[in-house]
């Protein structure tokens, strides 16, 4: 990565950032609905691996936290925020919300909402990858605690036995919604358990970006070179609560604050300005332009767009005139 | 047009869709090198190797979940359930991912990926390996569940549900894979919807499916003897129900029994009386029966698990009540 690369990631942070903070309010004015699962605290996670990796042509599949990695991938934020607002125009068309983001264009497989849930589908992905003779890579994020499923262990097994080209990476936030990772997982560090599956694993720092970069770098190229299956675990942390529904109050202020110090875009803005590649000014503008395309360009399309058709309630539920359904096919 | 058995059935389709396209693999515990529980995919890990006739550990929900994911890139995976009763494990990646991706996607992803198992109730195999789940499946929008109740019905709807773009489960008999029954020489696709009239009536209808359809055939013999012509309908397709020939035949009939291997609540014959009602409620002379499996876990012993399902003779009993013959 160059200095121009850093920048542009330090935008990218930054506008997920603020993106989902602008998403808060919108749920707090009750403009979104449902659950609402955010990201700040672990934008280097995302940001870092897919730098490594090819973002719109490595498939990438995920849990209900999962805007900023559709925006990684290519979606267009807009979409994004207005399939928060479930309206036609967001990228599942008002159907999936929060939790199930999809930009199939852009390689962005889905949010799921079982934890663990696409632990299997990124293998299958990859087996299709395999099948097809491609150069892409399946790329699936979960948190911590979705380790602890079966499917977690019933993947990366068959991965391992099959070679398949996925990545699994872990965001270690050291919490499974409200339970600490010491009180609900044996083995606390998560690299550690991809080695009973003959799977190789590293950890690295999750709020460094350099550190995410280098250690996905060196993960995607295995994949990609056809040498099977990887776990990159990263550790980080949430700065709000597990969704809307719980302010993080089981965690103690001194452990906030700790991780607050810690935070991946001041690591990085403190970087560049130390490597004399960035001002206080020029960020302080860049701050300022993100926020202003927030509120001008991104809220407004969301609010403004049409709602779907309640007529067309029952469309996608079903493949639309598939001949082998009906009849008529000699 | 050749008789071959319900296995062999399965095994041509599987055979041909896979000689045609190089993106259908199948995959399950055991179906490769040993070529499958009940053979239904015997020789196609010699023609089609290892890449794409898949031996799965056994981790149902794992394998279940991984045939999907393929599905999302344009693979279409056969997937094999050993037993239905261990579909439960693999239920959550059936029904909340491919059940529901089409939709919660806007229609920019589908999984069509099919699902076999055998169900039903085979010898003394007991509670854990004797479930009857099709009324599970049925209720899950997105899933379109079909049952062949003879080797024409596993090879036709085999054939059109690996075409399809829906996931589909079929749901086979243990005690089927042996039948024998005519299926076309050519090339045949059975329409994912509908149902067959198995046996032309007039007197009372007699919905089955799968294994039930046999019973209901031998119970109309007999009812014959008795004066009343009944006519029995073939539902192998479950969801969505053929709610069109059900009127039909009801129409015709004004009277109906169904007749089913599965216990009754909430199901089979629960959905279809519910169609009649909402369909044809004014078409009937009487109310409609259910003759179900008693609503116990399915025991062991020989004599107990024999009371527990349905029969032929029950069916007769059913309808010469209905008929006040009894």
């Amino acid at each position: 990565m160059n200095a121009a690369d850093k920048k542009r990631l330090l935008r990218e942070m930054l506008f997920a950032r603020r993106f989902e903070e602008r998403c808060y309010e919108a749920y707090v004015e009750r403009k979104i609905g449902g659950f609402l699962h955010l990201y700040p605290g672990q934008e280097a996670c995302v940001h870092g691996v897919m730098e490594a990796a090819r973002p719109g042509h490595d498939y990438v599949i995920t849990g209900y936290r999962d805007h900023i990695h559709a925006i990684k991938c290519g979606s267009d934020p807009k979409a994004v925020m207005a399939e928060l607002f479930g309206k036609e125009s967001g990228c599942s068309r008002g159907r999936g919300g929060s939790m199930h983001i999809f930009d199939a264009e852009h390689r962005f497989m889905g949010g799921y909402a079982l934890v663990g849930g696409p632990f299997p589908l990124a293998a299958g992905m990859a087996k299709a990858i395999k099948l097809k003779g491609g150069d892409e890579i399946a790329i699936c994020f979960l948190g911590d605690a979705a380790n602890n499923q079966g499917t977690f262990h019933e993947s990366l097994n068959m991965a391992s036995v099959w070679q398949l080209p996925v990545l699994y990476v872990t965001e270690n936030n050291l919490y499974g919604i409200g339970t600490r990772i010491d009180r609900s997982t044996a083995v606390q560090e998560q690299y550690k358990r991809a080695c009973g599956y003959d799977i190789p694993a590293a950890r690295a720092d999750g709020q460094d970006i350099d550190a995410v970069y280098a250690a996905a770098s060196i993960a995607v190229e295995h994949v990609r070179s056809g040498k099977g299956p990887y776990l990159l675990e990263l550790m980080t942390y949430r700065y709000r609560g597990h969704s809307m529904s719980d302010a993080g109050a089981y965690r103690s202020k001194e452990e906030q604050e700790e991780w607050g110090k810690r935070d991946p875009i001041v690591i990085l803005r403190d970087r560049l300005i130390a490597a004399g590649e960035l001002s206080e000014a020029e960020y302080s503008a860049l701050d300022k332009e993100i926020i202003a395309n927030i509120e001008e360009e991104i809220v407004p399309f969301a609010e403004q767009s049409p709602e779907p058709k309640l007529e067309e309630l029952e469309r996608y539920v079903l493949a639309e005139n598939d001949p082998y359904v009906k009849g008529g096919v000699h | 047009m050749a008789e071959i058995m319900y296995w062999e059935a399965i095994r041509r389709a599987h055979d041909e869709e896979m000689a045609r396209d190089p993106m259908v693999i199948c995959m399950g515990e055991d179906i490769g090198v040993a070529g499958g529980t009940y053979k239904a995919t015997s020789g196609l890990y010699d023609k089609y190797g290892p890449e794409r006739v898949i031996d799965t550990p056994i981790s149902e929900n794992g394998y279940t979940g991984l045939g999907i994911g393929a599905s999302f890139l344009g693979v279409r995976p056969i997937i094999e359930i050993m037993s239905v009763n261990f579909a439960w494990l693999a239920m959550d990646q059936m029904f909340n991912s491919a059940a529901k991706v089409r939709y919660m996607s806007g229609g920019q992803l589908e999984a069509p990926v099919v699902f076999r198992s055998p169900g039903g109730c085979a010898h003394q195999l007991g509670a854990q390996h004797s479930a009857r789940m099709e009324k599970v499946f049925m209720g899950i929008a997105g899933l379109r569940v079909v049952t062949p109740s003879n080797p024409r019905q596993a090879y036709g709807l085999l054939k059109s549900a690996v075409r399809c773009n829906d996931p589909v489960f079929i749901n086979e008999h243990e005690l089927m894979y042996n039948m024998k029954g005519e299926v076309p020489d050519e090339e045949y696709f059975l329409p994912l919807e509908g149902s067959e009239i198995a046996r032309q009536g007039s007197d009372v209808t007699l919905f089955g499916y799968n294994v039930s359809v046999h019973w209901c055939l031998q119970a109309a013999e007999e009812l014959a003897r008795h004066g009343i012509n009944a006519e029995v309908v073939d539902l192998y397709a479950l969801a969505p129900l053929d709610r069109k020939g059900i009127r039909a035949s009801v129409a015709k009939t004004h009277r109906a029994v169904i007749v089913e291997e599965a216990e009754a609540p909430v199901g089979v014959g629960a959905e279809v009386m519910a169609i009649i009602n909402e369909e044809c409620f004014f078409e009937l002379d009487a109310p409609p029966l259910r003759v179900s499996a008693k609503n116990v876990p399915v025991p062991y012993n020989r004599g107990l698990e024999k009371s527990a399902i349905p029969n032929a003779k029950d069916v007769v009993s059913a309808v010469l009540k209905m008929f006040g013959k009894s």
